[in-house]
C-alpha cells in the first residue's frame, strides 16, 4: 500500500519535475545559444506562455475527463472551428447589431451552445448506438468540418469587435484573460472530478464499465454529459481565442484533437480509462508550450518541436510502462 | 420458412452490407447523372483514390492485428519529400530504393515499439505522427520540394504513365491489393495476423510469436506508405511538406467502412478496397450532382457511423445499445 502511494506520488509529480527540468535547461542553454538578450525565465515571457497554452489547454482539460471515462473525442478541433464561426458571424446578424455591447454575451452564448449541441450529438450517438467513441468522433470530425465549410465556403469569417478585443487582451492581477479562463476551468473541473459523485462515477466507469453498470451507475447519460462538457470546453476555447483574433479560417483547429490528447497523455492519464488527473493535464499542457517556446528561444527550428514532442510522448509511454511493470506478471511473448 | 428467409437476409446484409450499400450508391448516382458511370469518370475516381487506397491496404493489416496506425499521413509526406529530394541528388534509380529503406526503417521503429515493447499503438503512432512531421520539416528545411527537370525524367511513370490504357496508379493499387489479399487469406502469416488481433493471449499460448507478427504488420504498412509516397511524388513531381496531413484519419475511415473492427481480428483486403472506392465514388458522385465539396464530409460522417452501427446491431441482435 505504501509503495503504491509512493508510485502514485512519483507519477503525479513527474510532469512538474519535467517542467522544472525544461525551465532549467532552457534557461541555461539560453544563456549560451539565445540570440536575444532577454532571459527565458523572464516574467512577461512566462505570462505569455500561460496565455498561449489556453486554447489547447482548455480542450485538453475536457479530454482528460473523456479519457478517464475510457472514451476519446477526435471532433474537438472541428467543434472549435464551428463555435468560432458562430461567435464571429452572430455578431454581424441584424438584430444583434441593434443590441450594442449586449451582443457580446449573446454571441458567446450562441457559440457555447453550439459546442454543447455538437458534443451532445456525439455523446448521444455513443450512448444509443454503442459504437466505439473513437469511430463516432472520427466521423463527427469529418461531419462537423463539413458544417464549418458549409457556413462560409473556403472564405475566412471575420468580425472585429474592439470591446471584445480589449476584454481578451486585458490583464487582471497580471494574468491575461485567456489564462484566467484556463485556470478557472481547471479548478472547476478539478473540483468536479475529485469532489462530486459525477467525478467518482467517471473513474468507476473508466476502470470497469460492467462493474459500474452493476453498481447502478447510468453509464449512457454519464457519457452524454461528458461529451456535452467537452463540446462546451472546445467552444469556450474558441470563444477565448477568437475574441482576440477576430478572424477564423475554415481549417482552423485541425489536429487540435491530437495536440490535446498528447497533452493529456503527457499528464499521465491512461487511454484505457479509470486513471488521470486534471491538474496533471494542466502540467502536460504547460510542458508542451514550454518546449515550443524553449526550442524557439535557443534558436532551434520551430519544426523540430514536433519531432521532440513526438519522441517525448513515446518515451513517457515507455517509462510509464516500466514503472507499472513491477508486481504485474506479464505474459512472456 | 418466412422466418428463415428473413434471418438469411439479415445475415446476408450483416456480412455483405457494405457491398449492398456500394451497389445502391452506384445505381443511385448513375441514375441521377449518367456521366457518373462513364468509363473515363470511373477511371478518374479510382486513380485519385489509389494513393489513399494503397495506404489503406497496409493499415488493414495493422488494424486486423489489433492495433492502430495514425502515422501513415505524415509518413507519406516524408517518403514523398525524400524521394523528390534524392531524385535530383542521386538519380531516380537509387532514390527509390533509398526512400523505401528509410520509410521501412520508420515502420520498423514503430513495429519495435508496439510489437516488442508492447506500447499502446494509438499513442505511439500519435507520437510518430508528430515526430515524422518534424523530421520531414527538418529534412526539407520547411521548403517545398521540386524536381528540377520535370519533363526529362522517367520518374513520372508511376503517377502519370499507363499500360494498355490503364493508368499506372490503378495498376499498382490493384496489383498490391491482389498480392496482399493472397498474403492475408492464403498464407500462415495472414492467419497469424487474424489470430493475434482476435485474441492475443490465446495466440501467444498457441505458440504464435505475437511481437513478430505485429512488427511485420507495421513493416507492411510502411511499405504501402512508401509506395503511396512514390505515386504521389511521381504524379506531381513536386510537393509540400504537408501533402499527407490528415490522411491517416481518412485511411482509417476507409478501413472501418470496409468492416474491419478496431478491436482487431476481422476485416479483409477486398472489403477495404470497397471502403476506399465508396469514399472515392461518393465524393465524385456528390460533386457530379452539383453539391459543394464539403457535402462529402457530411455524407461520409453519416455513412461511417451507419455502417459500424448496423454491423454492431447485427451482432448483438438489436438496434439500440444496451448501455443503461
Amino acid at each position: 500500500m505504501k509503495n503504491e502511494t509512493r508510485a502514485n506520488l512519483i507519477k503525479q509529480g513527474a510532469i512538474w519535475a519535467f517542467i522544472l527540468v525544461e525551465l532549467a535547461f532552457f534557461s541555461i542553454a539560453g544563456e549560451f545559444l539565445s540570440v536575444t538578450e532577454t532571459a527565458f525565465m523572464d516574467f512577461d515571457n512566462m505570462l505569455l506562455l500561460l496565455k498561449q497554452s489556453a486554447p489547447i489547454g482548455i480542450i485538453a482539460l475536457g479530454m482528460t475527463i473523456i479519457m478517464i471515462n475510457g472514451n476519446i473525442d477526435l471532433s474537438v478541433g472541428a467543434t472549435f472551428a464551428l463555435a468560432a464561426i458562430v461567435l464571429l458571424d452572430s455578431m454581424t446578424w441584424p438584430f444583434m447589431q441593434t443590441l450594442g455591447n449586449w451582443a457580446i454575451p449573446l454571441a458567446w452564448l450562441f457559440a457555447l451552445a453550439t459546442g454543447v449541441v455538437l458534443g451532445a450529438i456525439s455523446g448521444l450517438i455513443v450512448w444509443k448506438t454503442g459504437v466505439d467513441a473513437f469511430i463516432v468522433t472520427l466521423g463527427s470530425m469529418l461531419g462537423y468540418r463539413g458544417l464549418v465549410f458549409m457556413y462560409n465556403g473556403e472564405q475566412p469569417t471575420s468580425h472585429l469587435n474592439w470591446t471584445l478585443v480589449d476584454f481578451a487582451e486585458a490583464q487582471f492581477l497580471g494574468l491575461h484573460t485567456a489564462t484566467w479562463f484556463l485556470l478557472g476551468a481547471a479548478i472547476l473541473l478539478w473540483l468536479l472530478m475529485t469532489r462530486t459523485v459525477h467525478g467518482r462515477n467517471a473513474y468507476a466507469i473508466g476502470n470497469n464499465r460492467d462493474a459500474a453498470v452493476n453498481a447502478g451507475i447510468r453509464v449512457g447519460p454519464h457519457f452524454l454529459w461528458n461529451f456535452m462538457l467537452i463540446g462546451f470546453l472546445a467552444a469556450l476555447s474558441a470563444v477565448v481565442f477568437y475574441s482576440e483574433s477576430g478572424s477564423v479560417n475554415p481549417n482552423d483547429g485541425m489536429l487540435y484533437e491530437l495536440w490535446a490528447i498528447t497533452a493529456v497523455v503527457l499528464g499521465g492519464t491512461k487511454l484505457s480509462g479509470g486513471y488521470g488527473s486534471i491538474i496533471s493535464t494542466l502540467g502536460g499542457v504547460i510542458a508542451i508550450q514550454l518546449l515550443r517556446k524553449g526550442l524557439g528561444h535557443i534558436g532551434a527550428d520551430t519544426e523540430t518541436v514536433n519531432l521532440v514532442i513526438g519522441l517525448i510522448l513515446i518515451a513517457v509511454l515507455f517509462l510509464d510502462r516500466q514503472l507499472n511493470r513491477k508486481g504485474k506478471e506479464e505474459l512472456r511473448t | 420458412m418466412a422466418e428463415l428467409t428473413r434471418k438469411g437476409l439479415q445475415g446476408f446484409l450483416a456480412r455483405q452490407g457494405i457491398l449492398v450499400a456500394f451497389a445502391v450508391f452506384m445505381i443511385a448516382f448513375a441514375v441521377a447523372n449518367p456521366r457518373f458511370i462513364d468509363i473515363d469518370n470511373v477511371f478518374g475516381v479510382i486513380r485519385s483514390s489509389a494513393i489513399l487506397g494503397v495506404m489503406a491496404l497496409g493499415v488493414t493489416f495493422v488494424v486486423i492485428g489489433g492495433n492502430l496506425d495514425l502515422s501513415v499521413g505524415s509518413m507519406m509526406s516524408f517518403s514523398t519529400i525524400v524521394v523528390l529530394d534524392l531524385h535530383d541528388k542521386i538519380g531516380p534509380t537509387l532514390a527509390i530504393p533509398s526512400m523505401f529503406a528509410m520509410t521501412l526503417a520508420l515502420g520498423a521503429f514503430i513495429g519495435i515499439l508496439v510489437g516488442y515493447l508492447k506500447l499502446n499503438s494509438l499513442i505511439v503512432t500519435l507520437g510518430m505522427l508528430s515526430a515524422i512531421h518534424g523530421l520531414t520539416l527538418t529534412y526539407s528545411g520547411g521548403k517545398n520540394m521540386d524536381i528540377a527537370d520535370k519533363s526529362g525524367t522517367w520518374f513520372s511513370v508511376f503517377g502519370q504513365g499507363s499500360v494498355a490504357g490503364l493508368p499506372m496508379p490503378i495498376l499498382i493499387f490493384a496489383g498490391l491489393a491482389i498480392v496482399l489479399s493472397i498474403i492475408l487469406s492464403r498464407t500462415p502469416f495472414g492467419r497469424k495476423v487474424y489470430a493475434v488481433g482476435g485474441n492475443g493471449v490465446a495466440a501467444t499460448f498457441s505458440g504464435i510469436p505475437r511481437a513478430r507478427v505485429v512488427f511485420m504488420t507495421y513493416l507492411m504498412s510502411s511499405f504501402c506508405v512508401a509506395t503511396a509516397g512514390l505515386i504521389q511524388a511521381s504524379r506531381s513531381l513536386g510537393s509540400q511538406n504537408t501533402v499527407g496531413q490528415g490522411m491517416e484519419l481518412e485511411v482509417l475511415a476507409a478501413v472501418i467502412l470496409g468492416g474491419a473492427s478496431l478491436l482487431g481480428g476481422s476485416g479483409t483486403i477486398f472489403k477495404t478496397v470497397i471502403g476506399v472506392l465508396i469514399l472515392g465514388f461518393i465524393q465524385n458522385g456528390l460533386l457530379l450532382l452539383g453539391l459543394a465539396f464539403y457535402a462529402q464530409y457530411i455524407v461520409t460522417w453519416i455513412i461511417i457511423i451507419l455502417a459500424v452501427w448496423l454491423d454492431i446491431a447485427a451482432k448483438r441482435g438489436g438496434l439500440w445499445s444496451r448501455i443503461a
